[in-house]
């Protein structure tokens, strides 16, 4: 019999111990969830009552139902149209603060600081506030000639873009990523390429971007999840109004389960969010053998 | 030639300066306005500066709502970011060291599914966690914003402190091992100091995004007194319960000044967390 602390000793049981925590995390707090959910989307529950099994019922509703596919829509829009915008912004401000100077610290926390307090309830209330009618935004644009007191969080043309607007702010962490990215970039190619005669523009599309590539894909595939995450900007500035005009999946997902009671069809929600984010992240590595340099940063 | 480069430099610094005023200008109007009297911030919205600064709406908004004052609201997030923030690097820490030094059975499926919890959002999981918490017992109490953190569930972390520890020569634990060092002696004497910049970094982030959180405070706090600021201010600004714009943006102040200042002092940590493992902000 070998005693306990020499069994512990052995590298293969340590091993086992150290990463214990993360097993029984992992099985508590994700799988069996995951398990229970799974079993709720198909049942009819509200929390209140013991669930009933209704078989595909839920996911035969959502096919039928016009806000979830509304929802899917404004999300799709929303991810689509921000998470590019974000990036293009990223990419050339940390072109632009590439440059060394006295002041590089100065700017690069400007530019920094909005995705580091961005997720915030108090940034989310501000936001809300600078596009009311009697907000700042009219009243800036007032101060330059343009007299209005239109309602941008009231349309359903121009309130989406306010959230989009919110999601671009936040561009620093993206960029922080590029900057350290484009630090690497060889000098001697862009030396080779002057003495080439290359201008300006075709050192940026010959060189710098395609070594860019596999950054612009982690900060694609990242960015896009988490576009299709947001929930806290929409919760507090839209609530998804007006007509759910800026519906996001998410908060869709929890009026479903918490306001409206149907918390079977909320969990056959979060699935489909699971297998829609899947089959989007799959896409874009699927089309990474087209457009990533291999031997990019 | 010279005088050239000198008007390129000027207008480099004019648009790049320009551009950052505009980003963190709504930060600054917010800020001001807090300090304006609360029947002017409309319509004096367009100016930054108040005409006379005062502190009234710091005083109200401190006062709170529902007889609840922010400075309960302050100290229930400082507990649950502090606690989920200790429960998460400290868990995290062993759980990386295990990935990092040991071979043993299960260890790929298990770094993969550490992987997968990585890609698992919060969101996702938001509905599945709420039903099996509420099983629990658990909905109403702190226990889901806190216990489950110190399970290594945020594999960000364990991700960012292994990469650190496979950076640290492994001919320091072999030498303390054969010096009858206990594993656990080497992770703590040996691992703990040499790995403390990737802790520092992790619990700069776990505190943030634990400050900032407010789906799950939304999901399992319903007594006002046990608010974090989050959701308290979120219900201080909706209509009905106030509509005194002056306290809302004095407490929305207040609210990022944790982060701001975390932010101010420890930015190089951030911007190495995010560049070297992108770290969302």
């Amino acid at each position: 019999m070998k005693s306990l602390r020499q069994k512990l000793g052995r590298e293969s049981v340590a091993g086992v111990l150290f990463t214990l925590p993360f097993t029984v995390g992992f099985l508590l707090f994700m799988i069996v969830p995951m398990g229970i959910s799974l079993y709720y989307s198909f049942c009819d529950y509200n929390i209140l009552s013991p669930p009933v099994f209704t078989g595909m019922k839920n996911f035969i509703t959502m096919f039928k139902d016009a806000t979830f596919f509304k929802a899917l829509r404004v999300t799709f829009f929303f991810a689509f149209v921000s998470v590019p915008l974000k990036l293009v912004f990223a990419l050339i401000v940390a072109m632009l603060l590439l440059e060394n100077s006295r002041m590089s610290g100065f700017y690069r926390a400007a530019y920094y600081l909005p995705s580091i307090i961005g997720g915030s309830v108090a940034v989310s209330i501000l936001w809300k506030r600078m596009f009311a009618m009697d907000g700042v935004i009219n009243k800036l644009l007032g101060a330059i000639g343009i007299q209005t007191s239109f309602s941008w969080l009231g349309s359903t043309k121009t309130a989406i873009w306010v959230l989009i607007l919110l999601v671009v702010w936040q561009f620093g962490s993206s960029m922080l990523i590029f900057l350290s990215s484009l630090k690497q970039v060889p000098q001697s190619l862009y030396e080779a390429a002057e003495v080439d005669g290359a201008s300006g523009p075709a050192k940026f599309f010959r060189i710098t971007l395609p070594l860019l590539t596999p950054t612009i894909f982690f900060n694609l595939v990242m960015q896009t999840i988490n576009g299709f995450l947001a929930f806290t900007q929409c919760y507090i500035i839209t609530q998804g109004k007006p007509m759910d005009s800026t519906l996001l999946y998410t908060v869709y997902m929890y009026q479903q389960s918490f306001e409206f009671h149907n918390t079977g069809y909320g969990a056959a929600l979060a699935w489909m969010m699971l297998a829609v984010i899947g089959l989007i992240t799959l896409f874009l590595f699927a089309t990474k053998k087209f457009w990533v340099y291999d031997g990019g940063l | 030639m010279r005088e050239k480069r000198m008007v390129k430099k000027v207008i480099y610094h004019i648009i790049v300066f320009l551009i950052g005023i505009i980003m963190i200008y709504p930060l600054i109007w917010m800020v001001m306005s807090s300090f304006k009297e609360k029947s002017t911030i409309f319509t004096t919205a367009g100016s930054l500066i108040p005409e006379k600064f005062i502190f009234d709406n710091y005083v109200t908004g401190w006062k709170g709502f529902a007889k609840v004052s922010f400075a309960t609201f302050f100290q229930n997030s400082l507990f649950i970011a502090v606690v989920a923030t200790v429960g998460t690097v400290a868990s995290s820490a062993l759980v990386a060291y295990g990935f990092a030094r040991f071979k043993f059975k299960g260890r790929n499926i298990l770094f993969a599914a550490m992987l997968l919890s990585m890609m698992l959002p919060a969101q996702v999981l938001m509905i599945p966690q709420y039903l099996w918490y509420q099983k629990l017992g658990w909905v109403g109490s702190y226990i889901p914003l806190t216990v489950p953190y110190f399970f290594a569930i945020q594999g960000f972390f364990v991700y960012l402190i292994s990469n650190f520890i496979e950076g640290i020569p492994a001919e320091l634990d072999e030498a303390a091992k054969i010096d009858g060092c206990s594993y656990m002696g080497i992770f703590s004497r040996i691992m703990l100091p040499l790995i403390k910049p990737a802790l520092v970094t992790a619990c700069i982030f776990s505190f943030m995004w634990r400050w900032d959180d407010f789906l799950s405070a939304l999901l399992y706090v319903s007594k006002s007194s046990m608010y974090p600021v989050s959701l308290a201010l979120k219900l201080f600004c909706d209509p009905g319960s106030s509509s005194d714009y002056g306290a809302m943006f004095a407490m929305a102040t207040l609210s990022i000044m944790p982060s701001v200042l975390i932010f101010l002092f420890f930015q190089k940590y951030l911007v190495e967390g995010i560049s070297t493992s992108g770290l969302k902000g």
